[in-house]
């Protein structure tokens, strides 16, 4: 197969996981190599990553499907040509038997700690001869390779019983532990093909492979941005104008005063000018324990918007509801924040199961006289009634009196509706989106300032 | 030097010639750059040199450096051209009379009135330049839209001239801190470089570079406690300016080593944010203590 297929296919399989690549970006990646001296791997893969993968997220997808694509086109071919590796893994059962299993140890362990990729690779081949042989594999890939693992002794949390010098009395570095497996891996599905002459079917990457590594500070500050580029495009983007404001207003004094440049004619009328409207939010956020995993990222939403919005209150609920907005006022730190609301907020009762009927009614009657239709209402939740009464009708008057109302929903939305999530009794009153990560939070940005434009 | 490189290891030694250490694939896709006469976009997080790459690239070309920072509201007035409306008024007043309406008309919009910006100035310029236009992401989705025929063509439409063709191919570099998606009409134009923080022996040889009369010994600690600082989960980690301007801090204090004393009273130097200054003094402090 020649050169520019094999980049046709590497550039469908980009597509089939998601990064965006045209024709031109596959031309591109054509005359990238006619420049190079492509014959280095890394050249090569750098080169093509220049043109084909535009984003940290994106490169990450092409790294794991480069990978994936040339080791499956090699393989592909080495059948075809009937290649069988000498010494290969299932070449010689008797030479295994005379590897120092002990020294063999000591030597991934030191390999793993100087990172030293060639050899770590070397000596991944040499294990799995040694272990691989011993026991009959699992067949399954990943339990192979963890046992091998075990076999080996390689762990990242120190052990203090190795003399003072060995790398495993400190614990191996994570991550050349890591890349030791996915060699492993790579060596075990080697092997495998050459046993059945056949490639495997490809897996489609999962979310977890794709997921770029953060931690929650950054996750927070992500968090932030997207709240910024929230308020920037309230205030640029205007607001609609509803009943007698939508027309412009004579103002009488000023335009008097420009006509006595015409000598008393109002040539030139003047308006007042449009004052921007101040977006009035409430924010409601369910912090019960089915939505655990979820608190955190709307807790951080909560804090990003109160960072951004003064005329704002915000609310968490379980079964009762409680106003948080001074917490917010009072501390800064995202982490005093969630402990003041998780130890005083007193908003769960007796069971600890969200009561949505009880929080519409408790909400109604403590914001009723200051809901009017400048106000926005948001509501993060997972809309898990528990079995209860889901009081719709409550929640109708509220969203009738509010200008605006959005449901921001933490679950995919495959699982709405199903067991005791009733989204779709309070979907008539609002707009529900899907909300877990900041890409999704970006897209309801963009639905809620967009749609008017 | 007109000439363009002759080879990625090339690129690379002219970089480092200018006072830059290209990392990972950035020769490889400056060189690229210089040979497909593709602007390159350029990311990563705030400091890890991309402003200081297109200064590198210039001098190693030995060409100027147009730089056209963007702001929000950035408009192509202050980017593209202008017309000097004030020039034009006098040369209509002082041809007054006499003149028909036609030949003012053909006149006052021509070059001579053109006030021209960065970017009308990158490619007009008979030498060839090397043109940065900095954090792109600042800037709204209309203006990226307007870079599009520069960044494809290399030419400029100016309705009352006509088109502006490039006289000289310049060497592009758009900078992203990533605070915003770009469209993906600019992305497809552009290669794509993405900087890291560098590697221990990377950001090593950096520091050694900017401050070379700091001690060895002192150095690499140095690197070593930025990559701890780095590891842990702040809101704005330390960059590679920061390392180096903490390099030059402890130079100018004369220090000989980094002791917890040390690190707490020059922390803030690399680390910025109260919360963070906490975080870092607990963990860090303990850690050298």
């Amino acid at each position: 197969m020649s050169i520019d297929e094999q980049l046709l296919q590497l550039g469908d399989e980009l597509r089939a996981e998601g990064v965006a690549i045209g024709t031109s970006e596959l031309l591109d990646s054509v005359a990238v190599l006619a420049e190079l001296d492509w014959r280095d791997r890394a050249t090569f893969k750098q080169g093509l990553a220049a043109t084909l993968a535009k984003s940290p997220e994106d490169r990450r997808v092409f790294d794991l499907v480069f990978e994936r694509f040339f080791f499956r086109a090699a393989e592909g071919a080495a059948i075809e040509a009937g290649v069988v590796e000498a010494g290969g893994v299932g070449a010689n059962a008797d030479a295994a038997q005379q590897i120092d299993l002990e020294q063999l140890r000591a030597q991934i362990a030191e390999a793993l700690a100087e990172g030293d990729e060639g050899r770590m690779q070397d000596l991944a081949r040499l294990a799995l001869a040694a272990i691989g042989r011993a026991s009959e594999g699992s067949g399954v890939v990943g339990i192979d390779v963890q046992r091998i693992r075990r076999a080996l002794g390689l762990r990242s949390d120190p052990q203090p019983d190795y003399p003072p010098g060995d790398p495993r009395r400190e614990g191996l570095p994570r991550d050349a532990l890591r890349r030791f497996e996915a060699m492993l891996r790579r060596e075990l599905e080697r092997a495998q093909i050459e046993r059945t002459q056949a490639l495997p079917p490809s897996r489609p990457l999962g979310d977890l492979d794709r997921a770029l590594p953060s931690g929650p500070a950054a996750d927070l500050a992500a968090v932030h941005r997207v709240v910024a580029q929230l308020r920037r495009r309230l205030a640029t983007h205007g607001v609609e104008r509803r009943g007698s404001h939508r027309h412009d207003h004579v103002d009488i004094r000023r335009t008097m005063r420009a006509s006595l440049q015409t000598g008393g004619v109002p040539v030139v009328v003047k308006y007042r000018p449009r004052r921007p409207r101040r977006p009035e939010i409430y924010v409601l956020c369910d912090v019960s324990t089915s939505v655990t995993s979820a608190s955190v990222f709307f807790l951080s939403v909560l804090h990003a918007l109160h960072d951004s919005f003064r005329r704002m209150r915000s609310f968490v609920f379980i079964e009762r509801i409680s106003e948080v907005t001074d917490t917010f006022a009072r501390e800064r730190s995202f982490k005093a924040i969630s402990d003041a609301i998780a130890s005083d907020a007193g908003v769960a009762d007796v069971s600890g199961y969200t009561d949505y009927g009880r929080v519409w009614s408790e909400f109604r009657s403590l914001v009723e006289d200051d809901l009017h239709p400048r106000a926005t209402v948001i509501v993060l939740g997972d809309a898990r009634t528990n079995g209860r009464d889901p009081r719709a009708d409550i929640f109708a008057t509220i969203a009738a009196r509010a200008g605006r109302t959005f449901w921001l929903n933490p679950e995919p939305r495959l699982y709405w509706n199903y067991g005791d999530s009733v989204i779709d009794a309070y979907t008539p009153y609002c707009t529900a989106f899907e909300c877990w990560t900041t890409h999704q939070l970006e897209d309801f940005v963009k639905a809620l300032t967009g749609s008017r434009s | 030097m007109d000439a363009l490189p002759e080879s990625v290891d090339a690129v690379a030694e002219g970089l480092r010639a200018a006072g830059y250490l290209p990392g990972g694939s950035t020769a490889l896709v400056a060189y690229l750059a210089t040979r497909l006469h593709k602007p390159v976009l350029v990311e990563g997080p705030a400091g890890v040199g991309k402003t200081e790459l297109a200064k590198a690239m210039a001098t190693y070309l030995g060409r100027e450096l147009v730089r056209l920072q963007c702001y929000e509201g950035l408009d192509e007035a202050k980017a593209l051209y202008e017309w000097n409306y004030r020039k034009q008024l006098l040369r209509i007043q002082a041809e007054a009379d006499g003149a028909g309406w036609s030949e003012v008309q053909d006149d006052i919009f021509g070059e001579e009135f053109l006030l021209a910006r960065p970017l009308l100035q990158a490619i007009s310029a008979t030498a060839p330049v090397v043109l940065l236009i900095d954090e792109i992401d600042k800037t709204d989705q209309e203006f990226e839209a307007m870079l599009l025929e520069l960044l494809s063509d290399f030419q400029i439409t100016i309705p009352e001239l006509g088109r502006i063709a490039a006289s000289s191919q310049p060497v592009v570099l758009l900078t992203s801190n990533n605070s915003r998606e770009l469209t993906e009409a600019l992305k497809r134009r552009c290669l794509y470089l993405w900087l890291d923080y560098p590697t221990l022996e990377h950001e090593l040889a950096i520091v050694r570079l900017h401050a070379p009369l700091l001690p060895d010994t002192v150095a690499r600690k140095l690197v070593e406690v930025v990559a701890m600082v780095r590891e842990l989960d702040l809101k704005k980690p330390p960059s590679i300016a920061e390392s180096i301007d903490w390099a030059r801090a402890l130079l100018l204090l004369g220090a000989s080593d980094i002791d917890a004393a040390t690190f707490n009273e020059t922390m803030s130097v690399i680390v910025k944010h109260r919360t963070d200054i906490e975080l870092v003094a607990e963990r860090v402090g303990l850690a050298l203590a």
